[in-house]
């Protein structure tokens, strides 16, 4: 059973069509990236699946549910926009929320909620900080403290949205280092513009550009950055794409 | 100091400021991280149109004021919630109409009536016993309500998106927090004034944030920083013969300019100690 299924799904806001027809199968321990220009409706996408939008046509199921009915199967690590940088909570504080269960609000969790929380943050190597307030960790720490917030619950699925957008390189390595242990438990989902990480680490890749174009292959071509991204060839080849490891293939035209 | 306590107006003034202190420390803190603060003034001046109401109306005064206070806060709560760019635009007319509405409604009313001077400076030094009370009882509710929903409100003010991911009702949290923001000031401005409302919700929690570490914290050590700038200005407006709402406020930004100093010269001083955590 795919733990995402989307199924002729459309979108639209204010009158525009964001979404159109799109169809997807995620298959459990897939490491999927899900890149398109921006507008293209990728975010767009990721709040469908996350079940914060719901859609105009079509149906998205997580793990064979609703999504908002499977709240404990999906992680949700999202853009660290840093807002809040003086809001009054610790780091462990912070991924006690991502425990937040509705249906148990007096369960026993309550008292073990300390210790699932400090594994979560020994996953991530953030133990030391757990007691730091938010706003003094650095973005590498912080995002590190929102993904042991998606991890705490051991979700199914972990749903990352521009990891990478505010990190530097050796953050970055690191991050990709973790999602592909991740990988072995989990499903990861990545909404990204970051091609080296696509090329590199990820297996499978989908173009969103108001519809979806899977491929199981973490190939990009130049030809296929073309049609996403509005630069000419020399823009953006060169740097991005010689990453080592990595031979060139031509993917069908699509 | 201690001879004022000798006076019953005296003890109940204090009594009122401590109360009020603890309020608006709790619902302070909520306004100051939720960014609420403009909807706040909104909501306190707005509400002068509840008192229009209620006295040309013959209306019980709890009713009109609480009632009218409730309608323009629910208002004010769906355009911040769902328009949120043009939020401040639309509560700004609320707070102008909505005090124009409770004047004019005033000026229509025969006989004499309470006059915008009480509500703007509240009457801390004419309080009833019954006020205390019902400010006793807002807090108790208060305080009930926030322990059970602490999680939820939490997360929330923090993520408001990763909150309805993990199913907090956060659009009814969000009303409901608005709401008892609205008789919260209706109840408060009764004793301390329009003017001193404000400071009382935005200068404590202000002062408390950065060194907070929870919001349980934060709503504490506000609600005895508000605490202690009321004693202060309470006595200083006793001793010196001057308007005690304002004494409160102006001790209170003396507290705020301090705070500000305190911190500079920390930075300057453990500069050194505060960036040792950048290192990922």
């Amino acid at each position: 059973m795919s733990i995402i299924e989307v199924h002729n799904l459309d979108f639209s806001y204010n009158g525009e069509t964001v979404l159109q027809d799109v169809n997807l199968a995620v298959a459990p321990q897939d490491y999927i990236a899900i890149i398109g220009p921006n507008g293209g409706g990728k975010t767009t996408l990721l709040k469908l699946i996350l079940g914060l939008l719901k859609p105009d046509r079509g149906w998205v199921r997580v793990a064979g549910k609703l999504p908002q009915k499977a709240s404990t199967s999906i992680g949700y690590v999202p853009q660290d926009v840093y807002l809040n940088t003086s809001f009054p909570v610790t780091a462990m504080d912070v991924v006690r929320m991502g425990m937040l269960d509705q249906k148990n609000r007096f369960s026993k969790q309550k008292t073990s909620w300390r210790k699932e929380v400090m594994a979560a943050l020994e996953r991530m190597e953030m133990a030391a900080l757990a007691q730091e307030k938010i706003g003094m960790l650095s973005g590498g720490q912080r995002q590190r403290v929102f993904i042991a917030r998606a991890l705490v619950t051991k979700p199914k699925l972990l749903l990352l949205d521009e990891p990478t957008a505010s990190i530097d390189t050796k953050g970055q390595m690191d991050l990709y280092r973790i999602l592909k242990e991740l990988n072995g438990e989990m499903t990861i989902l990545m909404v990204s513009h970051d091609l080296m990480a696509i090329s590199s680490h990820v297996k499978s890749v989908a173009c969103v550009n108001k519809d979806l174009h899977y491929h199981d292959q973490a190939e990009i071509t130049c030809d296929m950055l073309e049609t996403m991204y509005p630069y000419s060839m020399e823009d953006v080849c060169p740097v991005e794409l010689v990453a080592h490891g990595i031979p060139h293939r031509v993917l069908q035209d699509h | 100091m201690i001879e004022a306590l000798h006076f019953e107006f005296m003890r109940n003034a204090l009594a009122a400021g401590l109360l009020a202190s603890l309020i608006c420390g709790i619902m302070g803190t909520l306004v100051v991280v939720n960014r609420i603060v403009f909807l706040s003034g909104g909501i306190a001046h707005a509400a002068y149109g509840g008192i229009g109401l209620s006295f040309y109306f013959k209306l019980p005064y709890l009713l009109g004021t609480v009632g009218f206070s409730l309608v323009a806060a629910m208002l004010m709560a769906a355009v911040s919630y769902t328009m949120k760019h043009r939020a401040d635009t639309v509560i700004g007319v609320i707070w102008a109409l909505g005090m124009a509405f409770g004047i004019i409604l005033i000026d229509l009313t025969p006989g004499y009536n309470v006059d915008l001077m009480s509500y703007l400076f509240g009457s801390i030094l004419t309080v009833p016993g019954s006020d205390l009370i019902t400010m006793l009882v807002l807090g108790a509710v208060m305080i009930v309500l926030i322990v059970y929903y602490y999680q939820d409100i939490l997360a929330m003010s923090y993520d408001s998106e990763f909150a309805r991911i993990r199913g907090v009702p956060v659009k009814k949290l969000y009303f409901g927090l608005i709401g008892i923001l609205a008789v919260t000031v209706v109840l408060v401005i009764q004793v301390v004034g329009l003017i001193l409302i404000i400071a009382l919700l935005t200068i404590p929690p202000f002062i408390v944030e950065k060194y907070a570490k929870s919001l349980a914290q934060m709503m504490v050590a506000s609600s005895c920083l508000g605490a202690l700038f009321t004693i202060i200005g309470l006595w200083l407006s006793y001793r010196y013969n001057l308007t005690s709402g304002a004494s409160i406020i102006l001790v209170s930004g003396i507290g705020f300019l301090l705070s500000l100093l305190i911190d500079k010269l920390r930075y300057v001083s453990g500069g050194v100690k505060s960036n040792t955590n950048k290192n990922t």
